[in-house]
């Protein structure tokens, strides 16, 4: 049963946002979720399905000023191979990596894997670290309207975030990392291919004569949503990598996160992946001195 | 009664076109509707790599694939395979390894086996095992899976 009364592939950004304007609208891009979930009945189809993949405004990944700009019909196998996102985000081109099997990652989108605002979606906690912004554009009264949000206030609960309906998003925009600039990801899953994670952890910042600065950490499958570790970073700002700064920053992660108990791990050793895996990638930092 | 939309494509090289439901998936369109049924429902969920196509030479999963939007590209199925070289070599080199049992995953390993020696023509063993990391095979263990993909690659045309 589906209550799905009209069906549509705008061509342009304007004529989506004009569509979402006029009514709310469920979503297509890679339709790696949307497919699954609204078959298990987890998303309920609204009126309109709108097909946004024929849109050429939400392609492509840019230098713009000091930022990337990806748009966010990027799938997970663009990411990865994108020249200017392996010379600047690294981090992210290997978390595209742990990302699902080759099939998912050359349908689905970094826009659809941001949307869907999985505690445990593999792109967000590098984003996190990497301080990416939301471009949303909507078109309100008559005119188009651009804002642009920090991912880290973006995600407000599993599958919900401060997108408004008659918002979409059209890309990510990351600043361009510093010279200097060390980043960091791991996830953990019991098995390589198809899994979600039981945590993530990312860690990001700028290392110099041996300090770290500007220090950035996050957390998935944590808590309802992804998150900055802000009392972790707090222990590594402006610090040398000893081995007691490393332990006292493995300690904050640890006491700083509040998980679950599910099928994929229990709170217990999810707090001891954070406490023992944080430690072992800032061992790994100081070792390789960036 | 669900939406329907017509839309237009290229299966296997042939331009088509049907009525879908807005919300079916293209393996139901590709099995169902056009009636090709070498590519098979495993899990339906994307686990399992049983109904692997080619969308514009690209693998995805068509379970998780809304027919819709196959709408102006181009799909290849496993029968679509018959007349191309790469997909000959892993035809013969799947028999010949003994790579074959049940048969059900050998679709899906096959495509997704053409996809990576489109990108990757000699790939390493670890790449193959790589490679079809979305396919699953609950008789042969994988080794002569992998040995077949491995003795394509070497063959000549």
């Amino acid at each position: 049963m589906t209550a799905i009364e009209n069906y549509i592939a705008p061509t342009s950004l304007e004529q989506a946002v004009e569509l979402l304007a006029a009514g709310e609208a469920t979503i297509l891009a890679g339709g790696t979720d949307l497919m699954p979930q609204s078959h298990a009945g987890r998303v309920k189809f609204k009126p309109t399905l709108m097909n946004i993949r024929r849109i050429p405004e939400l392609k492509g990944i840019a230098l713009d000023g000091g930022w990337l700009r990806i748009g966010a019909l990027a799938t997970i196998s663009e990411l990865m191979a994108a020249e200017l996102v392996r010379r600047h985000c690294p981090v992210l081109a290997e978390a595209g990596d742990h990302f699902a099997s080759g099939q998912i990652r050359n349908a689905g989108t970094l826009g659809g894997n941001i949307c869907n605002a999985s505690p445990a979606g593999d792109t967000l906690v590098p984003l996190l670290v990497l301080d990416a912004q939301a471009e949303l554009v909507s078109k309100p009264n008559g005119s188009l309207r651009t804002r642009t949000l920090p991912l880290a206030q973006f995600f407000t609960g599993p599958g919900r975030t401060r997108r408004e309906p008659n918002e979409l998003l059209a890309a990510v925009r990351i600043p361009v990392p510093p010279p200097g600039s060390i980043a960091r990801f791991y996830k953990f899953g019991t098995r390589p291919a198809l899994d979600i994670s039981a945590i993530s952890i990312g860690l990001a910042g700028v290392l110099r004569d041996g300090r770290l600065s500007q220090v950035r950490v996050a957390f998935g499958a944590v808590a309802p949503t992804p998150l900055r570790g802000t009392a972790t970073e707090k222990a590594l700002e402006g610090k040398r990598l000893t081995p007691e700064t490393i332990a006292a920053a493995a300690l904050a992660a640890r006491d700083e996160i509040n998980p679950i108990s599910d099928v994929r791990a229990s709170a217990w050793y999810r707090k001891e992946l954070v406490h023992n895996m944080t430690k072992r990638m800032l061992e790994n930092v100081a070792a390789a001195g960036n | 009664m669900s939406l329907q939309q017509e839309i237009e494509f290229t299966l296997n090289g042939v331009p088509t076109r049907v009525r879908v439901p807005v919300d079916m998936s293209a393996l139901d369109m590709i099995r169902s509707v056009v009636g090709l049924t070498g590519t098979k429902y495993g899990c339906g969920e994307g686990e399992c790599g049983a109904c692997t196509i080619l969308l514009d030479g690209v693998s995805v999963n068509a379970c998780l694939l809304f027919a819709v939007d196959c709408d102006g590209r181009s799909v290849t199925t496993i029968e679509g395979l018959a007349d191309d070289p790469i997909g000959q070599k892993l035809e013969k080199a799947f028999v010949e390894a003994g790579a074959v049992q049940c048969g059900f995953c050998t679709p899906g390993m096959v495509m997704q086996s053409r996809a990576l020696l489109a990108k990757n023509p000699n790939p390493t063993r670890e790449e193959i095992q790589r490679g079809i990391e979305g396919n699953l095979c609950r008789c042969t263990g994988y080794v002569k899976i992998v040995d077949a993909v491995a003795a394509a690659a070497r063959a000549k045309e």
